[in-house]
């Protein structure tokens, strides 16, 4: 159990709700506190979400049935399932896992005042947002962007979208990928440097090492983004020809560039929701992690691994059988530290005392559904059977499991979780956990019918199909109906919350909660851990 | 004596009835209602991929059962009200270990057989005949570049032209024709943006690259001949879901009668400038491979 002093604070502490900072809407536009910018980029992500699910259900309403329903313009499709990727992934689940959770918590969590950089803070949330406009005018000006979220050449060059659409969802990439390069710089200075006394590495709660496995990951990950961003832009207003095989360029040298950062992406997005879960799990379960160390080095091994496997999102575009061999394995190896991550969220439930509330919940469900995702992903990592897979809905089934439903549903764990120390009231636990159930249901209604048209060889990306699929995308668009009444149960409880809930104490979820959030007030007053706790124990699971 | 002049009639009929049906060959290879797992395979590639992925898909259920089972045991066993007290037990070596090499273990039984087939699957090994496939935005033109080198367009069937039993957003003007029994080369490229050319039955799906040549293989027994049909598989543009793919695996008699024919039909329907125009730029650019 961590034994801290940091109750301390509150002799002093006081003027700290009281202290001169900027009101109205100075507060949140000049705001270097780390709990308003961590509130800022959460706010986001829920605009964002509007959005981006609105895309999703007109897709799916418009799949509902074969035959064009009523989007007649097939380009238009296309311009909404592009947004739809790049507004979810990073306008939504970035923001929500990275920005949000981690602004607020990683300085609550490892014990000190605020981020290393508070002004830096500031810029990479207005770059942030200042994307997700850029992103939602890609979507009207010049035709709309209808290249999918990965903007393959030539698709995306000139010739084929010469409106100015694909300039602003590059430019839009660019300025969210700044705002995170700098966001991750100031995570990982914040997390080396400014550790509470006794908070070695080794016992930093596991949320921390996945933002800081995760700050890595950007702060490698982004600049080749920003490359590839770079010369795709020189591509189309400048005749360049990185790209173009007639001026000896190559447009899978893109897919190259660009998978080098989306796979890693892909645990950009996942890690800090291990983080979470590995956090709810303990709490609930009233026991410390089992094999801590195992599971930081787990988180570690994913992302270094991470960085080795990215053409397996290539196996079709022929390169020779040895490189794919390569992909295949190296792919692979990533199964063990995820099973190690999984067996040890079991085993720490394992002979615990567990209460099913609605964090608890979500991180149970969690669990179960990326195992589901996770061995579809096994599946894919074969090249021989990604023949039969590659761009059909099994693939769309695959990654929904783990970033839709997974990644999500970490969202949502957070949200219940935190919560109470964000805004310092308790949300409907009875609400909550209907709003659990539904979700879950609705989700596996669904993306678990896409498995079987992905078998039967539906192709992603298309507005109207064959006849023969209608039956299975029937029900998953009747899934999505389902999915959309929890979200918006989600949103009624959020007001709910903010509006009629209960004061919420320091600590709601008694003992099993031993990090350092819950030794201050809910909410959290404006500044906290002014005098630094101190950590004397060995923390949650190791000894 | 009457016996056998009915079957004579019965088999002249049956031939007859064969005939028609190689005509109009039996479809084979198409999506059927609420189908949840792979269409019929018609090459050995597919029949091993089919085989493998049931391999890999049963040890994934195991996975998936047991982990459930776990977490049905920890909801039923470790809940607050029956069992009040948490234990703090947080390692055990043997369990960890395990953990981690028992899935090395697996991975190793899946990776054996998961390259096998990617080598297997990758090339030709004696192709007795080569069939060029180019993709455009958005329609898909073939190549006989060892039966006389005519080549055609096949084009998406309009809604509104389909004759009765046609699968809308499947079926073309003009089918690829190829034949049983034969090893047979795909060379594949683009001429504007990336496509994919796939037919789930085959085995194949490969991108068409512009500037590239991809290469693939097929060969389907007399026992499958059929239509098949497949779909571009990489987003093209606004009329991706509109350039399908169909093939009909004729027997290698037909196939050489067919030759004869779309020799003259395909030679007359090509003084159209942009057909000659792909031809030559990819026959060369095979020459300079
Ligand atoms: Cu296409």
């Amino acid at each position: 159990m961590a034994d801290t002093h940091a109750h301390a604070h509150h002799d002093h502490g006081d003027h700290g709700e009281h202290a001169h900072h900027p009101t109205g809407w100075r507060r949140w536009l000049y705001s270097t506190n780390h709990k308003d910018i961590g509130t800022l980029y959460l706010v986001l992500a829920i605009i964002a979400s509007f959005v981006g699910v609105g895309f999703s259900m007109m897709m799916r309403l418009e799949l509902a049935e074969p035959g064009l329903q009523f989007i007649h313009d097939q380009h238009f499709y296309n311009v909404i399932l592009t947004a739809h990727g790049l507004i979810m992934v990073f306008f939504v689940v970035m923001p929500a896992l990275i920005g949000g959770f981690g602004n607020w918590f990683i300085p609550l969590m490892i014990g000190c005042p605020d981020m290393a950089f508070p002004r830096m803070n500031n810029i990479s949330f207005w770059l942030t947002a200042a994307g997700l406009i850029l992103v939602a005018l890609s979507t009207v000006v010049g035709g709309g962007a209808g290249t999918g979220w990965t903007v393959y050449p030539p698709l995306s060059n000139h010739t084929f979208h010469p409106g100015m659409s694909v300039d602003f969802a590059i430019l839009s990439l660019h300025l969210a990928g700044a705002g995170s390069i700098l966001g991750a710089i100031n995570f990982i200075t914040t997390i080396v440097n400014m550790r509470a006394p006794g908070m070695t590495f080794h016992r930093m709660p596991l949320f921390i090492w996945a933002m800081f496995i995760t700050a890595f990951l950007l702060l490698l990950a982004l600049p080749v983004l920003a490359g590839a961003l770079t010369m795709l832009l020189t591509d189309r207003n400048f005749h360049t020809a990185f790209f173009e095989p007639s001026g000896g360029g190559d447009p899978i040298f893109w897919q190259h560039l660009f998978w080098f950062f989306g796979h890693p992406e892909v645990y950009i997005m996942i890690i800090p929701a291990f983080g979470i879960i590995s956090q709810v799990v303990s709490t609930f379960s009233k026991k410390p992690v089992f094999g801590y160390l195992g599971m930081a080095y787990a988180m570690a091994s994913i992302g270094v691994v991470g960085f080795v496997v990215w053409a397996h999102h290539m196996f079709t575009v022929g390169f020779n059988v040895e490189t794919r061999a390569y992909f295949i394995i190296a792919t692979m190896v990533i199964a063990v530290p995820t099973g190690i991550k999984i067996f040890s969220w079991l085993a720490t439930m394992w002979g615990g005392s567990i209460e099913f509330k609605t964090p608890m919940l979500y991180a149970f469900g969690f669990i179960f559904l990326f195992v589901v995702g996770g061995v579809t992903g096994v599946t894919l990592s074969n090249a021989p059977v990604d023949m039969a897979f590659h761009d059909t809905y099994f693939v769309i089934a695959h990654f929904h499991y783990v970033l839709s439903i997974a990644a999500m549903f970490a969202i949502f764990t957070g949200m219940y979780y935190w919560l109470p120390k964000m805004c310092g009231k308790m949300y409907n636990e009875k609400l909550g956990q209907w709003q659990f159930w539904i979700t879950f249901v609705g989700v596996n209604i669904l993306f678990f019918p896409q498995h079987f048209l992905g078998m039967a060889g539906m192709p992603r990306r298309i507005a109207d199909y064959p006849d023969a699929f209608a039956g299975w995308n029937m029900v998953s668009s009747s899934g999505a109906v389902v999915s959309l009444v929890g979200a918006l149960l989600f949103f009624y409880i959020l007001w709910d919350t903010l509006r009629n809930g209960a004061k919420a104490p320091a600590n709601p979820w008694g003992i099993g909660a031993t990090t350092l959030e819950w030794t201050v007030d809910s909410p959290a007053p404006f500044h906290t851990h002014e005098i630094l706790p101190e950590i004397k124990a060995e923390p949650a699971g190791h000894h | 004596m009457i016996k056998s002049r009915w079957m004579l009639f019965l088999f002249v009929l049956f031939s007859a009835g064969a005939i028609a049906a190689g005509a109009h060959a039996e479809v084979i290879g198409a999506p059927q209602p609420w189908e949840w797992y792979f269409r019929t395979a018609a090459t050995p590639v597919q029949e091993d991929l089919i085989w493998f992925h049931d391999l890999i898909f049963w040890v994934e259920v195991v996975i998936v059962l047991f982990v459930m089972a776990l977490m049905i045991y920890i909801v039923v066993k470790f809940n607050a009200k029956a069992n009040p007290t948490p234990s703090t037990r947080t390692h055990n070596t043997f369990l960890e270990v395990i953990w981690t090499v028992l899935p090395v273990l697996i991975l190793v039984v899946i990776a054996v057989p998961s390259l096998r087939l990617l080598f297997f699957m990758d090339k030709a090994k004696n192709p007795e005949m080569t069939l060029k496939i180019t993709s455009h935005q958005w329609y898909w033109s073939y190549q006989y570049v060892d039966n006389g080198g005519f080549g055609f367009d096949s084009n998406l069937i309009p809604e509104a032209d389909l004759k009765p039993g046609q699968l809308r957003l499947l079926d073309v003007d003009n089918r690829v024709v190829l034949p049983a029994d034969t090893e047979i080369r795909l060379l594949m490229t683009s001429e504007d943006v990336i496509h994919n050319w796939a037919v789930q039955s085959f085995g194949v799906r490969l991108d068409t690259v512009p500037g590239r040549i991809n290469e693939t293989w097929m060969k389907v027994p007399a026992a499958k001949i059929g239509t098949y049909y497949g779909q571009c598989s990489e987003l093209c543009g606004v009329n991706h879901a509109y350039m399908p793919i169909a093939v009909d695996i004729v027997s290698k008699q037909d196939f050489q009668r067919w030759v004869e024919q779309a020799k003259t039909k395909f030679a007359s329907a090509d003084d159209a400038a942009p057909m000659k125009v792909v031809q030559a730029e990819t026959q060369s650019s095979i020459d300079a491979r």
